[in-house]
């Protein structure tokens, strides 16, 4: 039975966790499992970045997932790509249709500008956070830095750029319970910060949780949606593949 | 899209020159000074990352700088932006029209991906960015390689985003002469591959020198 599951919960889960709204996370999925992420209440939006555990060097690489899939945006069936060429993980289903990669996080500046001041003396664990502290956080307990701060994806949001650039923030994108499932193709250290938006226009602070649910897969078949999307992730996952042989 | 020229004669430059196709360059700004890259032959891509030289690890973000100005695209009055939120240069001129700064720069690993398994071996942006970083860090004492090498700029590049969110590299929009110039808003570190990419159209299938001038 795994960690933190329901009793009786399938012998194929293995664990799963809320994080609150505003906390920032780390961990290791392995090759062959799958983590859902779950908007609970909807609204939500979490900030991510992925990095190879075995050699940190490798770490997710928004321009080349974005130009390898013809792609500025992050849904079913797409793939993430590290600066290696190799797929760190796989979208194996979305219920929310859209996931950022353009518009970066949040940061100590920002959110005392957006909400003003909150610290923890007065206000506990209710005390403002932001994406890119969590961030940082959470690196320093691998020994990553600043420096491996690379650009992030935002699970859950939807920003679209008209004819001449200009983004545009989508409200109330997510609905409560929307979900997206990543298939780690390769043993990675997931970072995680469930903040909001950085272009997110709501004048109140108020980051909501995300469930993390986590279960044995499998390698993708032969036949898999992400794998054959586009001969470049063919081509990817053969990267990856070597990396594992 | 708006072109705006400079006034700057090239003749009073303190500093001129020619990037050879394919090679890289490394070079450093003073705050206050001006720097242009001439795209001398058209449609030749310019991959570019700006550090701070007071302190390797703030450097350009792009994330921050198309958020920042709620735009993807860089033209003149883009003020390029650290990961610290602080504005690193400012576009000043630009004759071109916009620049990209999601397509991010070409890699021996990525042309397997994007190519062929066989297109390892091509020359690329990135052999170029970590062997310029690496001689320049053992000549300067400065701890800096592949963990810096962050989302670039791809100067004269075009990539345009559909409202769909579709993304292509498609034909430049640049020509022979065309340039783009930035007032250097504090000291930076200039690191440029001057894109020997030779499978999609960025540089016109044929990868051709640029020039790069500074004026105090």
């Amino acid at each position: 039975m795994g960690v933190g599951m329901a009793e009786g919960a399938p012998y194929w889960m293995l664990w799963d966790e809320l994080v609150v709204g505003g906390a920032h996370w780390s961990g290791l999925l392995r090759r062959g499992t799958t983590l859902r992420l779950t908007d609970v209440v909807g609204g939500g939006n979490v900030s991510a970045l992925f990095y190879n555990y075995e050699d940190r060097l490798e770490r997710y690489n928004m321009a080349d997932t974005l130009k390898a899939q013809h792609t500025a945006y992050l849904t079913r069936s797409c793939v993430c790509y590290s600066d290696m060429g190799r797929v760190m993980c796989s979208i194996t289903d979305d219920t929310c249709g859209w996931h950022d990669t353009l518009c970066g996080l949040t940061n100590a500046a920002m959110i005392r500008s957006k909400y003003g001041d909150a610290r923890y003396q007065e206000r506990r664990n209710e005390y403002h956070r932001n994406a890119y502290d969590g961030f940082l956080n959470e690196l320093g307990k691998y020994g990553l830095g600043k420096r491996d701060l690379a650009a992030n994806i935002n699970f859950f949001s939807k920003v679209t750029a008209d004819d001449e650039g200009n983004l545009r923030f989508h409200e109330g994108h997510s609905a409560a319970g929307s979900y997206v499932d990543l298939r780690f193709e390769m043993n990675t250290l997931v970072v995680l910060a469930a903040c909001q938006h950085p272009l997110d226009p709501a004048t109140d602070y108020r980051p909501r949780e995300v469930r993390l649910t986590t279960w044995h897969s499998r390698p993708a078949p032969r036949n898999d949606l992400c794998r054959t999307r586009c001969p470049e992730n063919e081509r990817g996952f053969r990267n990856t593949e070597m990396w594992y042989r | 899209m708006p072109l705006k020229e400079s006034s700057l004669d090239p003749l009073n430059a303190v500093r001129r020159e020619i990037i050879p196709a394919g090679e890289p360059w490394m070079g450093s700004l003073k705050q206050g000074q001006r720097f242009r890259i001439v795209d001398l032959e058209g449609n030749q891509a310019i991959d570019t990352l700006f550090y701070s030289s007071a302190s390797l690890d703030e450097r350009y973000s792009a994330q921050d700088t198309i958020r920042a100005q709620g735009n993807i695209y860089l033209t003149a009055g883009t003020r390029l932006l650290s990961n610290e939120g602080n504005t690193m240069l400012t576009i000043v001129a630009d004759t071109c029209g916009r620049h990209d700064t999601l397509g991010g720069a070409c890699s021996a690993e990525s042309n397997t991906v994007r190519y062929a398994i066989e297109k390892r071996h091509m020359h690329s942006c990135r052999d170029n960015f970590l062997l310029a970083l690496t001689h320049w860090g053992a000549k300067y004492h400065r701890d800096i390689g592949k963990r810096d090498l962050a989302s670039n700029i791809n100067f004269f590049m075009n990539v345009p985003v559909t409202p769909q969110g579709k993304l292509t590299f498609a034909d430049g929009i640049s020509a022979a002469g065309r340039y783009v110039e930035m007032l250097a808003e504090m000291d930076v570190t200039v690191l440029i591959s001057n894109c020997p990419q030779l499978n999609n159209p960025c540089n016109g299938y044929n990868p051709t020198p640029v020039e790069v001038l500074v004026w105090d």
